[in-house]
């Protein structure tokens, strides 16, 4: 699988690129990710990858959008837990975006 | 992305029940028959699990795969109901013969004798086995 370096460090990514060693992130990975989607990182934006880096770790999973969205709605509010606002800052599909820069896998049932 | 699909309005709704026989390692049953639960979510359609023999071991707190080399990926069904998916159901016979009791497990599920889940399984549209 192809490896790209960032910042001196190498790591591995798939052929869609997402990262395949989750324990390798960091937030200059992050940095790397987003500028492969073509994503301005702002405050808003690390919210959400780091509202998913916490979901992962607690579930193991990468959420579905729709799940993402309710649960994003409770912890910050509807104000940030609707699909425009996330659409907004992820416009090719949060979950598949935010997920990539999170370094987490493709989310179950995303094709 | 498939959660993203616009369903028909009111379209029909049918019951599916997925059964887990399986322990959670060793084979690929457990882990896949999760991943078709959590996919079937998107679709909006009455989904219940019914965990019967060894798939009752897929629920059990305290799941470590280190020395399997696999991923633990018991914490996932604690994710159903985010997922909308609430009914679980344990069948009494295969969790006492296992030594098992509702507190050994990680999610909250409705326990039922064998005959009362034959009962739910005689209701449901679509049954599938894992």
């Amino acid at each position: 699988m192809p490896m790209v370096e960032v910042a001196g460090k190498e790591f591995e990514v798939d052929e869609e690129g997402y990262l395949v060693n989750l324990a390798d992130w960091d937030e200059n990975i992050a940095g790397y990710l987003a500028q492969e989607e073509k994503v301005e990182m702002t405050e808003n934006h690390w919210e959400v990858v780091n509202f998913l880096r916490e979901y992962y770790s607690e579930y193991q999973i990468a959420p579905a959008i729709r799940v993402l969205t309710k649960a994003i709605a409770k912890k910050l509010g509807p104000d940030k837990g609707n699909n425009k606002y996330l659409y907004e800052l992820f416009p090719y599909g949060p979950a598949k975006q935010a997920c990539k820069i999170a370094g987490l896998p493709k989310p179950t049932g995303c094709i | 992305m498939s959660d993203e699909m616009d369903m028909e309005e009111g379209g029909v709704v049918k019951q599916f029940m997925f059964v887990n026989r399986k322990a959670p390692y060793g084979t690929i049953y457990a882990l896949e028959g999760l991943e078709v639960v959590l996919i079937s979510a998107a679709f909006e359609q009455d989904v219940s699990m019914a965990f019967i023999d060894d798939g009752v071991y897929e629920l059990k707190k305290g799941q470590d795969t280190k020395e399997l080399g696999q991923k633990n990926f018991s914490p996932t069904y604690r994710a159903l109901e985010g997922y909308d998916i609430e009914k679980l159901y344990v069948e009494r016979e295969s969790m006492e013969a296992r030594g098992l009791t509702e507190d050994d497990l990680l999610v909250d599920v409705v326990v039922m004798d064998r005959a009362e889940l034959a009962a739910k399984m005689a209701e449901q549209d679509v049954l599938i086995s894992f």
